[in-house]
């Protein structure tokens, strides 16, 4: 058993001796908390606390901003209970944290005294050899007429250029090696503090966003410019990075034949930017390769395609035009979108529908075949009345309020039209006309500033370092004895000690026992049946 | 001259057929061989003696285990082969998407397991090693097929080569300790159970010792673990290449970070008195869990940034 096995097998109970009874249930208490048992039932619950957070949807988790409000939606009863617990914030929730706060309080109680105890052990002698040596592992021994004293000094020779730590008595050799394994462990627990440093570094002071812009479009580093801006505690959102760009082209291409038809190969976005006071450059930010100033990174994540249209209203008055954003809804890029041109007069306008960038219909409907813009329509109909923006409720750019607008028919029938570019929807009555100009396409941003990652990144580096090492490097203790025997020989007493789990190098006393002469190895260990 | 990529791809196809058809040889082979082997062992029994010597006329079965093992070879060359192929045909890392993933999980499993076995009387394994590795196959080319070819962009850097070849070999490896675990908690109930000259469970008492089943479960895992840690890093440095952090609590990280406590745990259950042994194999099962969980559930049940690696 090892020194720390000892340790935490003692179920200490309050000390009932002069210091006062909180004392003694603090030490208790500590003690409980700094045990192995404690660390396997912390990392457990650690384990477990984090599952609910990939069953259920998470707030400020990237892939999905509206997932929490579509499960409430979807799920009205239980979903106040659920937010109750935390389960829609679980890696943000007080329980969450509690467990991994007591992991490392545990944890540094229970690394810095073993910590001492290898200091102590590198700066001390390897021990004595236990008096009854065949009791232990690897326990070979045979009688020699060489010297007690050369015996001794061949062993002393031996393990030392073999890397012990050795020392040699007149009758036996103390022998120890692989002490870096606890320093491994050591650095790899104390990691795992930096680790959470660097962690809320980038929690405190760092902030995530996500903005859309189409080709043409401009973007100023400016909270009000984001699409969705997550700031932590102690984020400077006045002094963001001086950064603008603009998108001056979007590229994307697609496999046009074999098995992947239709599986994007490239995406590529041109950007003209301005750093600071500086001068303007241009980069292309591609997956994986972001635009980054001074640790403020700009990361492409998606893109769309960004429609061109001009509507005139009843007066013949162009009142909106440019692109607009429509959102893909499938792997061929067909993709669904609102125009609202609450400037029209004299009714308010709005059209809604479909951008398909290779249109065909099938049974269902139009549909697209293809993602890239071949053969691209817009599918649109529309409709008059009150948009509903007066009120004041905010509402989203992607979706109509119907409760005051009417839909545009003719004879009684709902219009829908399909354009392609450069023809023109015309609603009946006169009331206006959309103009589908051309096709461009926007691409999303992910905008990332995070100060804690190098910290992060060095605390990861030391963790796998000290952590291969403390698996790798197996700690032993070897002992060497010569007793004089009788007939003027000497008996010679070989026995090794494990201080890890994993069983030492196999052929290590063999070798020993051969280079002090000792007799051939005994028939290998019998090795079971092959079973 | 060099075969062209539809070739190859068609080659890479076959190739993983035959490994498919050769596992499943061999597994009929370790079943007949392990049946062979718990005969035995009751047969001994019924002598009045406990143990796992076989010997005598059972050197069928002896017989039988060396074909089962020189067929393991054979089908884990095959689903080399297989690997190296499609990586030539699609003219990148042959792990892609999930079709892929599977290929070489099953690879690293078959390696681990035969590594083992050269230095170990494991052979004990091979039918349950092999079982897994043919369902996994089977699975790939039923439901996972994808066509080679290229990969989607965000995939497309070398972080996801190396962050997915650590997570592949981490799993492989892991599987072997899965097994072992199993066995070891199997062998572990058999041999408390069972006093003097009545066995009890005839097939936990053919199984290797005990001290042979933990010894190589540990070895694996602790063989494992630190490649799963680099894994999970080198995951987070492609997730910060790409998205800008690099950890988000998405699904599949989620996992990973679950998988990977849970084997911490069962290291640290390995080195406290009382949980040792049994206790700790519990940890280490449910690490494994956690670990296919990722890999099958995740992909398919839940929607993620990752969902995008494909099935
Ligand atoms: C914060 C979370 C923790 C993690 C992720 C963790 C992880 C690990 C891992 C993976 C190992 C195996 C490596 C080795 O054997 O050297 C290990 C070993 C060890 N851990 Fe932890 N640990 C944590 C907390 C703790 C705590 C709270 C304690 C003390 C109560 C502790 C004490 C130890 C000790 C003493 C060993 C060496 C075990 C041996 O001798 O084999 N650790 N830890």
């Amino acid at each position: 058993m090892t020194d720390l096995d000892t340790k935490t097998t003692v179920r200490s109970h309050p000390s009932t001796g002069q210091a006062p009874p909180s004392w003694g249930w603090l030490r208790w208490a500590w003690r409980n908390l700094t045990s192995m048992r404690t660390a396997v039932v912390l990392l457990a619950l650690l384990a477990l606390a984090a599952i609910p957070g990939s069953l259920f949807p998470q707030r400020n988790v990237a892939s999905d901003p509206a997932a929490v409000i579509n499960y409430t939606r979807d799920n009205p009863r239980i979903s106040p209970w659920l937010d109750r617990m935390g389960m829609f914030d679980v890696y943000a929730s007080p329980w969450f944290a509690a467990i991994y706060v007591l992991l490392l309080i545990s944890m540094t109680g229970c690394v810095l005294p073993r910590s001492r105890r290898l200091w102590q052990s590198v700066r001390s002698d390897p021990p004595p050899a236990p008096r009854n040596l065949a009791r232990l592992e690897g326990h070979r021994t045979w009688e020699t007429t060489r010297e007690p004293a050369e015996v001794i000094a061949a062993a002393v020779a031996y393990l030392r250029s073999n890397g012990f730590r050795v020392v040699a008595t007149g009758k036996e050799v103390r022998a120890e090696r692989g002490y870096l394994r606890e320093v491994g462990n050591l650095a790899f627990h104390l990691s795992l503090l930096v680790f959470l440093v660097g962690i809320a570094a980038g929690k405190l002071v760092g902030f995530e966003g996500r903005v859309a812009v189409a080709e043409g479009g401009t973007f100023a580093n400016d909270v009000s410019q984001y699409d969705a801006f997550s700031p932590s505690a102690w984020t400077d959102v006045d002094n963001l990075e001086p950064v603008s760009f603009s998108l001056e082209q979007f590229d994307v291409s697609y496999q046009t034949s074999g098995p992947n038809m239709g599986q994007p190969t490239e995406f590529a976005a041109m950007l003209a930017y301005r750093a600071g006071g500086g001068e303007e450059q241009t980069i292309t930010v591609e997956p994986n390769h972001p635009l980054d100033v001074n640790e403020t990174k700009f990361f492409l994540t998606g893109n769309g395609y960004a429609p061109v249209v001009t509507v005139r209203d009843g007066r013949g008055q162009v009142v909106s035009t440019g692109p607009v954003l429509f959102l893909p809804l499938d792997t061929d890029n067909a993709s669904e979108g609102v125009i609202k041109v609450p400037d029209a007069q004299p009714t308010q306008l709005a059209f809604e529908g479909l951008f398909l960038p290779t249109a065909a219909v099938g049974p269902q409907g139009p549909y697209s075949m293809f993602p890239d813009a071949l053969d691209p329509q817009l599918v649109l109909t529309a409709y008059t009345g009150d948009l509903g923006l007066g009120d004041g409720v905010p509402q989203s750019v992607f979706t109509l309020d119907k409760d005051q607008l009417n839909q545009v028919r003719r004879n009684g029938q709902p219009i829908t039209q399909a354009l392609s570019v450069g023809e023109t929807m015309k609603l009946p009555g006169g009331q206006g006309t959309l103009t589908f100009d051309r096709v461009s396409r926007f691409a999303n941003f992910q905008i990332a500033h995070d100060p804690g990652k190098e910290i992060t990144l060095v605390a990861a580096v030391v963790l796998l370092v000290g952590l291969t090492t403390s698996l790798v490097i197996r700690r032993r203790r070897l002992w060497v004895r010569v007793r004089g025997a009788e007939g003027g020989e000497s008996r010679i007493e070989v026995a090794r000690y494990s201080l890890t789990r994993r069983e030492p190098p196999r052929d290590e006393i063999e070798e020993l026992v051969t280079a002090l002469g000792g007799a051939a190895p005994s028939p290998a260990p019998s090795k079971e049946s092959s079973a | 001259m060099i075969p062209d990529e539809q070739t190859l791809a068609q080659l890479s196809d076959r190739l993983v057929y035959s490994a498919i058809a050769v596992y499943a040889l061999a597994m009929l082979a370790y079943a007949a061989e392990t049946a062979g082997r718990v005969a035995g062992v009751s047969r001994i029994a019924g002598a009045g003696t406990v143990g796992t010597a076989v010997t005598g006329p059972h050197d069928r079965s002896r017989l039988l285990g060396a074909v089962a093992t020189s067929l393991t070879v054979l089908a884990f060359l095959l689903n080399l082969g297989g690997v190296v192929t499609r990586g030539l045909a699609a003219g990148r890392a042959p792990w892609g998407n999930m079709y892929e993933f599977v290929l070489v999980c099953a690879l690293a499993a078959g390696a681990a397991y035969l590594a083992f076995l050269s230095r170990r009387p494991v052979r004990a394994f091979g039918v349950w090693v092999v079982a897994i590795v043919l369902l996994a196959l089977g699975l790939a080319v039923t439901v996972l097929y994808t066509p080679a070819g290229d990969l989607v962009p965000v995939l497309d850097s070398y972080w996801l080569v190396i962050h997915v070849a650590a997570a592949i070999t981490a799993g492989g490896v892991f599987t072997v300790g899965a097994v072992a675990t199993a066995l070891y908690l199997v062998r572990h109930r058999q041999e408390r159970r069972s006093t003097g000259d009545a066995p009890k469970g005839r097939y936990a008492a053919s199984l290797p010792s005990t001290r042979t089943l933990e010894q190589v479960a540990h070895t694996a895992h602790i063989f494992a673990f630190p490649i799963w840690t680099f894994a999970v890093i080198a995951g987070a440095i492609w997730a910060e290449n790409s998205w800008g952090r690099y950890w988000g609590w998405d699904p599949k990280e989620t996992w990973a970070f679950i998988t990977w406590v849970f084997y911490a745990a069962h290291l640290h259950a390995q080195a406290t008195a009382g949980w040792r042994g049994v206790r700790a194999s519990w940890f280490a099962l449910a690490g494994y869990a956690a670990f296919l969980f990722n890999f099958f559930g995740v992909n398919l049940w839940i929607t993620g940034l990752h969902s995008y690696a494909g099935v």
